[in-house]
C-alpha cells in the first residue's frame, strides 16, 4: 500500500533518479570539458625561427573568440590555452604536459610541427587524449591501429606529391626532372612520396635532387645547378622564403621548366607578388583551400565572412599570410566536431565524432573539397585540385584528385 | 678580447678550498630540499624540475671550461646532442638498459670534446668563439645526413621509451627519473667541486688568468686546456643523455644553435666559475622563458630579451654572485656590533 | 664552363653581401673590442625603417640615407643607455647583453611588421650590365657600394684624428683617456657608425634574400667567418675574407658530390677553422703579440 507520505517519498525520488539519470546520460565529461566550458589545449611557435607559423595558433584563439561571442558551443564557451614552444620538441614535451597534467584540457588540438609533434605522439596515446587536426602534412598522423588518439587535418605531404606525378604520367611521360627540398621532415616526406609514386622510373626521371637548409641565406646556387642538368620538369618542395627566391632565380637565368610548386608557397600575395608576377606564370600547384589573395575568390559568400573575421577578431594579422585562412578553416572543424559531440565531452566521444565525418563542408574550401574520416581513415582532407598560375590568379583545371 | 672574467669574481674565487661550516649546512639542506622536492608536487613539476637538474649539469659542464678555465664556447649544444643521440640510439638499436648509456654518453663526449679541444688550441676568444658557433651550427646538419640516418633517423630522429621505477618503487616514472637525475647530478657536481678547489682548479685558473705565466710555471697548458674541453664535454654530454631518456625523443631540431645559446645564458646568469650557481641557470633556463610567454604572446623573445638585460644590470655577477653579495652585506651589518 | 662561371659570380654576389656584413663586424671590433651578437638583427631591423620609409613614398635615396642616419642615432642610443651599464664588467655580460638585443629585436620585427616575407626595392637597374648572363646589376651594385664602404672606413681610420683616436680607445681605453681621448663617447660612436654599416648591409641584403624578420640570423655567422678569415683588425682583410667565403662555399656545394649543399655549410666552415688554426689572425690580419 502507498500512503500519501511514501508516495511523496517514492515519487520525488523516482524524479530525482529520473532527473540525475536523464543528465547522465547527456552531460558526460571528461577533464576539461563542464556545462560552462570546454578547455582545449596548444603549442605553437611564438618565438624563435620559426616563429613565421604563431599566426596559426593565433588566428585560432581569434576564431574561437568569435564562437564564443556568438553563444558559445551549446551554450559552453570555449577556453583555448595556446603555450609556446618555440618549435623545440624537448618544449612542446614540457607544455603539452602541462596542457595535460596541469591545464586539464579536454585535447590537444592544431599543435605545429613534426618534430614537435613527434615527441608527444606516444605520450597523447598513452595518456588518451585527443591529439586532434595536427599542424603538419607528415602521413604518419593517420596510424588509427597504432595510435587511435592521433590525427592530421591537411592532406598529406606525400598524397600531395602522388597528385603531381599523376599529371606528369599524363602530360609529360618523359620528363627529365629536377627536384629541390627543404632539408628536414617535411621536405624528405614531399620528396621520398614524389620518388615511391613514380616508382622504378624514378631512377631514370629525376635528374637531379638539392637540398637547402632552412638556415642557407639563398637558393640561387641551387637553382643554377639544377638548370644545369637540362631538367625540362622542376619541382619545388619549398618554404615561402625560397619558394619565392626560386621562382624568381630561375626566371632570372632564364629556366623555364615545367614548375611544379608545393601548396605550402602557393600564396599569390606572399610569395608569388613578391617573387614578380609575371615570373610566376605557368606555376602549377594543387590546392584544397583557397587563397585569400586570389581575386577570384573575393565575391564567395564564406571569402566575405573570412573578411569581415579579419576585420573584427584579428585586425593585426596579415590578410596575405595564408596561414590565416589556414587557421580559419581548422578552427571551425575544430568547432563542427565539438558541437557534434553535443553533451557528451568525453574524449572517447570527441574522437568517435572526429573518426565519423562524413563529406564535411567546410569555409575556405575549394568546390569539391570536403572532409571525410571514418574509423580507419585518419587523412581528413586528401582531396585536393591543380591550378596554374596565369599571371593574375590560380586557374583550377581538371577534376578533383582523390589520391 | 679581454679574459672572461673580471677581476671581482677572480679575488671571489681564488680561495675556498675548504668547506666552511656554513657550506657544510648550506649543502646538507639543499640535498634534503632535492630529495623532498617529488614528493611535495605533482609528476609534471616533477618533470619541469627533473629538466632543472639536466640543464644544471650542462650549464656546469660549460662553466668548467668557461668559468674556470677561460675558454668560450657556443658549441655545447653539439655535445649535449651527441650525449643524447649515443643514449637513443643505444636503447633504440642495441636495446640496452638506459642506465648503461649515462656513462657511455659520458665516456663518448670525453674524447669527442677532448679531440675538438686539440684544434681549438689554437684558437682563442673570438676564433674559438666562431669555432663553436660553428660546431653547433653543423650539428643538425650532420644528425640529418642521409649516410648516418640508419642510426640517427635522419630527420625523424628517435622516439625511445621513458624508463619505470625498477624493484617495482611505488615511484611514478617522472619521479623515478627526478632521483635518477638527481643522484648523478650530486655525483658530478662533488666531483667537480673535488677536481677545482685542488692543483688542478689552481692550474686550470692559471691558464685563465695568465696563460703564459702558466706555462712558465711548468703547467702543461695544452693538455689541461684540451682535457678541460673533454671533462667539459663529458658533463655536457652526460645532460644529453639525460635529458634524451626524460623527453624520451631526439630529433635534430633540439638541438640548434639556440640551446647553445640556452646554455650560455644559463651560466653567466647562475654565476660564472660558481658550482652551484648552476642550479639556478637550470631554474632560468627552464622557468623564465615560461614566464615570459605568460606576460606577452605576442613577442615572447622581448620579455625573454628585456630580463636577459635587466639580470645583467642587477645581478653582474650572477645569481650566485648576488647571493654570496647579499651574505657579505649582511655579515658586515652583523659584524660590528 | 658556363656553370663554373655562374656558380663563381653567385658566390660572388653573396661574398658581397658577407663582405658588407664583414665590414659592420670590423667596424664594431674596431671601435670596441668585441663583436656584437645583435649586429644582424639590428641591421634586420634597420632595413624595416627603411621599408616604411619607402612604402610611405619617401624616393629610395632619402630613404637610404634617413635609415642611415636614425641607425647611426639608434645605435649611438643603444650603446650610451642599454649597454653602457655593463661594460667593464666581463665580456660574457655584454654578450648576455647582446643576446637580449638579438631577441627582443627579432620578436618586436616579428611583432611589429610580421612574419611574411618582403619584396624590398633595387635602386639599381633590372637589365644585366653589358647583356652578361652571369652576374645581375644588383649583384654588381652590391660590390660596389661594398668596396665604396670598404673604402671610407679604411680611410676613416687610417687618416681622421677620430678613427685614431676611436682606435686607440678600443686598444687601450686606460692610455687613451690619459691622452685626452673622451673613451666613452668613441664606444658609442663605434656603435652609430657599426649600426650605419649594417644598416646598409641590410638594405643590400633584402632586394636579394625578401625582407623578414630572420634574414640576418644565418647571414651574421657568414659575417664573423669573413671577418675572422681575412683578419679582423684589418677592413680590406675581412672584405676579402666575406668574397673568399662566399665562393668558397658555393664551390663546394657545386663540385663536392658526397658533400653537395647538405654539408656545404659544415664544411666551409671546417676549412675556415682550418686556415684560422694555421694563421691565428686571419689571412691578412695584424699578428698581436702578448706582452706578460
Amino acid at each position: 500500500m502507498l500512503n500519501r507520505r511514501n508516495f511523496v517519498v517514492t515519487a520525488t525520488a523516482l524524479a530525482v533518479a529520473l532527473a540525475y539519470g536523464h543528465a547522465a546520460a547527456q552531460n558526460k565529461y571528461d577533464p576539461g570539458a563542464s556545462d560552462k566550458e570546454i578547455k582545449i589545449g596548444n603549442t605553437n611557435p611564438y618565438s624563435g625561427p620559426a616563429s613565421a607559423y604563431g599566426t596559426i595558433g593565433k588566428a585560432i584563439g581569434n576564431y574561437f573568440r568569435m564562437v564564443n561571442d556568438q553563444g558559445g558551443v551549446n551554450g559552453r564557451k570555449i577556453n583555448y590555452i595556446s603555450l609556446d614552444d618555440g618549435y623545440s620538441p624537448p618544449k612542446t614535451v614540457e607544455q603539452t604536459r602541462k596542457l595535460v597534467e596541469q591545464e586539464q584540457v579536454l585535447l590537444v588540438f592544431q599543435s605545429l610541427g613534426t618534430p614537435t609533434n613527434s615527441a608527444i605522439h606516444k605520450y597523447m596515446n598513452q595518456k588518451k587524449v585527443p591529439h586532434l587536426f595536427v599542424a603538419t602534412g607528415a602521413s604518419k598522423w593517420g596510424n588509427p591501429k597504432e595510435f587511435p588518439w592521433t590525427m592530421g587535418w591537411q592532406p598529406s605531404y606525400p598524397s600531395e606529391s602522388k597528385i603531381y606525378v599523376r599529371y606528369l604520367e599524363k602530360e609529360k611521360p618523359n620528363a627529365k626532372i629536377a627536384i629541390l627540398y627543404q632539408n628536414d621532415d617535411y621536405g624528405k616526406d614531399y620528396l621520398h612520396g614524389f620518388l615511391d609514386a613514380l616508382g622504378p622510373k624514378a631512377k631514370t626521371m629525376v635528374v637531379a635532387q638539392l637540398p637547402y637548409e632552412v638556415t642557407d641565406p639563398t637558393v640561387d646556387s641551387q637553382i643554377i645547378k639544377l638548370k644545369d642538368t637540362g631538367a625540362d620538369v622542376f619541382f619545388n618542395i619549398t618554404t615561402p622564403k625560397f619558394a619565392a627566391q626560386a621562382i624568381r632565380k630561375a626566371a632570372d637565368i632564364g629556366w623555364k621548366p615545367l614548375h611544379l610548386l608545393n601548396n605550402v608557397s602557393s600564396s599569390v600575395g606572399a610569395v608569388l607578388t613578391p617573387a614578380g608576377l609575371d615570373k610566376s606564370v605557368g606555376l602549377i600547384t594543387s590546392a584544397y583551400i583557397k587563397d585569400a589573395t586570389d581575386p577570384q575568390w573575393h565575391k564567395d559568400a564564406d571569402y566575405i565572412a573570412w573578411n569581415a573575421w579579419m576585420d573584427k577578431y584579428y585586425p593585426d594579422g596579415d590578410k596575405k599570410s595564408s596561414f590565416n585562412v589556414y587557421g580559419y578553416s581548422v578552427a571551425y572543424t575544430m568547432t563542427e566536431v565539438l558541437k557534434r559531440a553535443g553533451n557528451d565531452l568525453t574524449r572517447a566521444n570527441i574522437m568517435k565524432v572526429a573518426s565519423n565525418l562524413k563529406a564535411m563542408e567546410f569555409p575556405m574550401a575549394l568546390p569539391g573539397v570536403k572532409i571525410d574520416t571514418s574509423p580507419t581513415n585518419f587523412f581528413p582532407i586528401e582531396c585536393q585540385k591543380l591550378a596554374k598560375f596565369d599571371g593574375k590568379k590560380w586557374e583550377l583545371f581538371g577534376e578533383v584528385i582523390c589520391p | 678580447m679581454r679574459a672572461p672574467i673580471g677581476p671581482r669574481e677572480m679575488a671571489a674565487y681564488a680561495s675556498g678550498a675548504k668547506l666552511t661550516r656554513l657550506q657544510g649546512i648550506g649543502i646538507a639542506v639543499a640535498v634534503l630540499a632535492g630529495l623532498a622536492i617529488p614528493a611535495l608536487i605533482t609528476d609534471y613539476r616533477t618533470f619541469q624540475f627533473t629538466l632543472v637538474l639536466i640543464y644544471a649539469i650542462a650549464v656546469l659542464g660549460l662553466n668548467i671550461l668557461t668559468g674556470f678555465n677561460g675558454q668560450f664556447s657556443l658549441g655545447h649544444s653539439a655535445f649535449y646532442a651527441i650525449g643524447a643521440y649515443t643514449a637513443a640510439i643505444m636503447m633504440d638499436q642495441w636495446a640496452i638498459a638506459y642506465y648503461w648509456t649515462i656513462p657511455v654518453a659520458g665516456v663518448v663526449c670525453l674524447v669527442a670534446g677532448f679531440l675538438f679541444g686539440l684544434p681549438a688550441l689554437r684558437l682563442e676568444g673570438l676564433y674559438l668563439a666562431l669555432a663553436t658557433f660553428a660546431l653547433s651550427i653543423a650539428t643538425p646538419q650532420i644528425l640529418k645526413y642521409d649516410a648516418f640516418a640508419k642510426w640517427t633517423g635522419g630527420v625523424q630522429g628517435v622516439v625511445i621509451m621513458k624508463p619505470d621505477a625498477p624493484l617495482g618503487l611505488p615511484l611514478s616514472a617522472d619521479k623515478w627519473l627526478y632521483y635518477f637525475s638527481f643522484v648523478i647530478l650530486l655525483a658530478l657536481f662533488a666531483c667537480a667541486w673535488n677536481l677545482l678547489r685542488g692543483r688542478t682548479g689552481r692550474a686550470l685558473k692559471a691558464i685563465r688568468d695568465n696563460p703564459i705565466a702558466a706555462g712558465a710555471m711548468g703547467i702543461d697548458t695544452a693538455l689541461y686546456k684540451s682535457l678541460t674541453f673533454g671533462v667539459s664535454a663529458l658533463y655536457t654530454g652526460v645532460a644529453g643523455a639525460l635529458g634524451a631518456i626524460a623527453i624520451a625523443f631526439v630529433a635534430p631540431d633540439s638541438f640548434t644553435f639556440f640551446l647553445s645559446v640556452a646554455i650560455l645564458v644559463g651560466m653567466v646568469i647562475g654565476g660564472i666559475g660558481s658550482i652551484p650557481g648552476a642550479i639556478f641557470g637550470g631554474i632560468f633556463i627552464v622557468f623564465i622563458p615560461n614566464v615570459a610567454e605568460n606576460i606577452s604572446k605576442a613577442a615572447p623573445w622581448a620579455i625573454y630579451g628585456t630580463f636577459l638585460i635587466l639580470f645583467m644590470y642587477f645581478m653582474p655577477a650572477g645569481i650566485w654572485g648576488f647571493l654570496r653579495m647579499v651574505y657579505a652585506w649582511w655579515q658586515r651589518r652583523r659584524g660590528p656590533a | 664552363m658556363d656553370l663554373f662561371l655562374q656558380q663563381f659570380f653567385a658566390g660572388l654576389a653573396f661574398g658581397g653581401i658577407y663582405a658588407c656584413i664583414a665590414l659592420a663586424v670590423v667596424m664594431i671590433y674596431q671601435a670596441t673590442d668585441h663583436l656584437n651578437f645583435a649586429q644582424g638583427e639590428m641591421a634586420m631591423f634597420s632595413t624595416y625603417i627603411a621599408f616604411t620609409l619607402i612604402s610611405a613614398g619617401f624616393p629610395y635615396w632619402w630613404a637610404f640615407l634617413a635609415t642611415m642616419l636614425i641607425s647611426f642615432v639608434g645605435g649611438v642610443l643603444i650603446e650610451r643607455i642599454i649597454v653602457r651599464p655593463v661594460e667593464g664588467t666581463s665580456v660574457l655580460n655584454e654578450v648576455i647583453v647582446f643576446i637580449g638585443l638579438l631577441t627582443i629585436f627579432n620578436s618586436l620585427a616579428g611583432w611589429i611588421w610580421d612574419f611574411t616575407i618582403k619584396p624590398f626595392p633595387s635602386p639599381f637597374p633590372k637589365e644585366p650590365v653589358f647583356g652578361n648572363k652571369f652576374i645581375g646589376t644588383h649583384d654588381l651594385g652590391v660590390i660596389a657600394v661594398t668596396l665604396v664602404v670598404l673604402g671610407l672606413v679604411f680611410m676613416f681610420f687610417r687618416f681622421t684624428p677620430l678613427g685614431l683616436a676611436m682606435r686607440a680607445a678600443a686598444q687601450n681605453p686606460d692610455s687613451a683617456r690619459l691622452v685626452g681621448v673622451r673613451v666613452g663617447w668613441m664606444l658609442a660612436l663605434g656603435w652609430g657608425l657599426a649600426a650605419a654599416i649594417g644598416a646598409v648591409a641590410g638594405m643590400l641584403v633584402a632586394p636579394i634574400v625578401f625582407l623578414e624578420p630572420n634574414m640576418m640570423i644565418s647571414m651574421l655567422l657568414y659575417g664573423f667567418a669573413g671577418a675572422l678569415l681575412g683578419g679582423i683588425t684589418n677592413p680590406v682583410g675581412a672584405v676579402m675574407g666575406g668574397f673568399m667565403v662566399g665562393v668558397i662555399e658555393n664551390m663546394i656545394g657545386t663540385y663536392v658530390p658526397f658533400i653537395g649543399h647538405e654539408l656545404k655549410l659544415s664544411v666551409a666552415l671546417v676549412l675556415i677553422i682550418a686556415v684560422l688554426v694555421f694563421r691565428p689572425s686571419g689571412l691578412w690580419g695584424h699578428v698581436v703579440v702578448k706582452r706578460v
